[in-house]
């Protein structure tokens, strides 16, 4: 069974964006991108499914610019077999991607198809469920655990109230949840390795989808900023302070 | 231009993050239906049509639609869809679930996660955990949207008295089915619709300890518990307590972080609730940075303190 996983170039978990002053968007000229972290979560889980000898191929997928390439090599560092980048210039909405990676399961047949549930930049956690949608496939969404079983995979899920387990039949797109695993740290001679693999290009109108949106941001401004407070001496003050200037308890 | 609302419940009862929809809903423009899909769902049904604002009722009833399934629900949605301007869910695991199967079926984009309603056509989002506003337009002949709790007030549960029509169930899809669940049952307020908060972090340092600490200033208060993703992390409280960008989102009358350092992910989950108290003994944790009220102290010595002077 191949596993299929979507990686996603985003701004560092670490960095605070700025809006830009024209706001037109957020300043990531010089920023730090990294993979989505929710992604790194699906390479694992696709890896140690492979190493479990459930799969037999893992193909990472990223869907953006040229420099996107940089993420499908940290995703075969972790240990994908190949890469592919579909290039697009284009800001790609999450409609978007789920054509491209529903061409892209049609060309590869894979027996599950893991994404992260959301990315940390645009935090929309829609293109797995979209994906799932446009292929006519069975989802579990926010995973914390999968077991593969035939051709059967149960699947953990975090939800609201607590954990729910859903079977669904392969092939299967599954959204990972931050408790699934703990990714691997990337070792150099991975590193070095995964410059050899295979990596194939293609463009969007290669794999016959249209990428453009209806979608249109007008603007994107800063929030209200949230000032500090005070400092209390102590915890009597703090009750004192709640009862009589806050009057919240 | 008629709105549909897709009601999150447990088929008995009507989950409070309706209510907050429902407003969007009625934001939107024109008259609001509510979709109750579920199994033996009439209860849940009955209470939908009680809420201020709803028209009209539309109860889906079918074993298929027990547990929520996405395939299945959204395929009920879908049913219907073509009557719509709008289709509202609310931004909880379920909603998240559903709405962009509803989305990719119709070919339209789906707008995350909203916290303001413009116009018809324009509504405002969180990006990059909040650190932006994005404002943005829609040109989809119907709008996908998941509407976030915290940027609505809830409409009233009673005043209304809508009918209540029944459609007819579409087919399950057999490519899923549901084996089971750990739902922590407690008295306490949901998380997302509760008025004061307390939430633990790392500093807890045992499940034991979170609980010990945490537990009787949450009762003493009427709060809900929550936790910072390190406690979660950590198995310190269960994943559903998490609060933050991936978590959930909360706005309470008064949210009391103990032992909980700030990152960026947390701030993302609770920096809109109207009072901030931080007990942190490390005084430069960035917790500091929103709180109305900041208590540098052991939360080991000060939360026990609290919940005591509290009592008295």
């Amino acid at each position: 069974m191949k596993i299929l996983v979507a990686v996603k170039r985003v701004v560092d978990y670490n960095v605070k964006v700025r809006v830009k002053s024209d706001a037109s968007g957020v300043d990531i000229a010089n920023v730090k991108m990294s993979m989505n972290p929710f992604d790194e979560i699906a390479i694992e889980e696709a890896v140690r499914l492979r190493e479990r000898g459930v799969a037999t191929e893992v193909i990472a997928v990223s869907c953006g610019v040229q420099q996107c390439q940089e993420t499908l090599r940290t995703a075969m560092a972790i240990g994908a077999d190949r890469g592919i980048l579909v290039l697009s210039d284009a800001e790609l909405q999450p409609l978007a991607v789920a054509k491209l990676l529903k061409a892209l399961v049609d060309k590869e047949q894979p027996g599950l198809i893991i994404l992260g549930k959301q990315a940390i930049d645009d935090d929309c956690n829609q293109t797995g469920q979209m994906l799932a949608a446009l292929a006519d496939l069975p989802q579990a969404t926010f995973a914390s655990k999968v077991e593969v079983a035939g051709d059967k995979v149960k699947v953990t899920r975090e939800v609201d109230g607590g954990l729910e387990t859903l079977e669904l039949s392969t092939p299967a797109v599954i959204t990972t949840d931050l408790r699934l695993n703990e990714p691997r740290y990337v070792t150099l001679p991975n590193i070095m390795k995964a410059k050899q693999r295979r990596l194939d290009t293609f463009k969007p109108e290669d794999l016959g989808v249209d990428v453009a949106s209806k979608l249109k941001t007008l603007k994107v401004t800063q929030p209200p900023e949230r000032s500090a407070g005070i400092r209390v001496p102590d915890v009597a003050t703090l009750v004192t302070k709640l009862k009589t200037e806050a009057k919240v308890i | 231009m008629t709105v549909l609302v897709i009601a999150e419940h447990d088929n008995a009862s009507i989950k409070s993050a309706t209510l907050n929809t429902v407003t969007a809903a009625v934001a939107c423009g024109g008259d609001v239906h509510v979709l109750v899909a579920g199994h033996n769902a009439a209860e849940a049904a009955k209470a939908a049509a009680l809420i201020a604002g709803v028209a009209k009722v539309l109860h889906a009833d079918e074993a298929g639609l027990a547990h929520g399934l996405a395939e299945n629900v959204a395929a009920q949605v879908l049913a219907i869809a073509s009557s719509y301007s709008h289709i509202l869910f609310p931004a909880t695991a379920s909603g998240k679930n559903v709405a962009p199967r509803v989305a990719a079926k119709l070919e339209v984009s789906q707008i995350s996660d909203i916290t303001k309603v413009n116009s018809s056509d324009t509504f405002e989002r969180p990006i990059y955990a909040g650190n932006a506003i994005a404002t943005v337009q829609s040109a989809d002949s119907v709008k996908v949207l998941t509407v976030r709790g915290t940027g609505f007030d809830a409409a009233a549960a009673t005043g209304g008295s809508a009918a209540v029509e029944t459609l007819s169930a579409v087919a399950a899809s057999g490519k899923s089915s549901f084996l089971g669940a750990e739902i922590a049952k407690n008295e306490r307020p949901e998380l997302t619709a509760a008025k004061i908060i307390v939430s633990g972090g790392r500093a807890l340092g045992s499940a034991e300890k979170f609980t010990e600490i945490m537990t009787p200033l949450a009762d003493k208060l009427g709060a809900a518990i929550g936790a910072s993703r390190a406690a979660v992390d950590a198995r310190y409280a269960p994943n559903d307590l998490q609060i933050g960008q991936t978590g959930k989102i909360v706005a309470p009358q008064l949210y009391i972080a103990a032992g909980i350092s700030g990152a960026i992910q947390h701030l993302a989950g609770m920096k809109d609730s109207k009072v901030i108290v931080a007990i942190n003994k490390d005084p430069e944790a960035p917790i500091f940075s929103v709180a109305d009220y900041g208590l540098e102290a052991d939360l080991f010595v000060a939360v026990p303190e609290l919940t005591a002077t509290i009592a008295s």
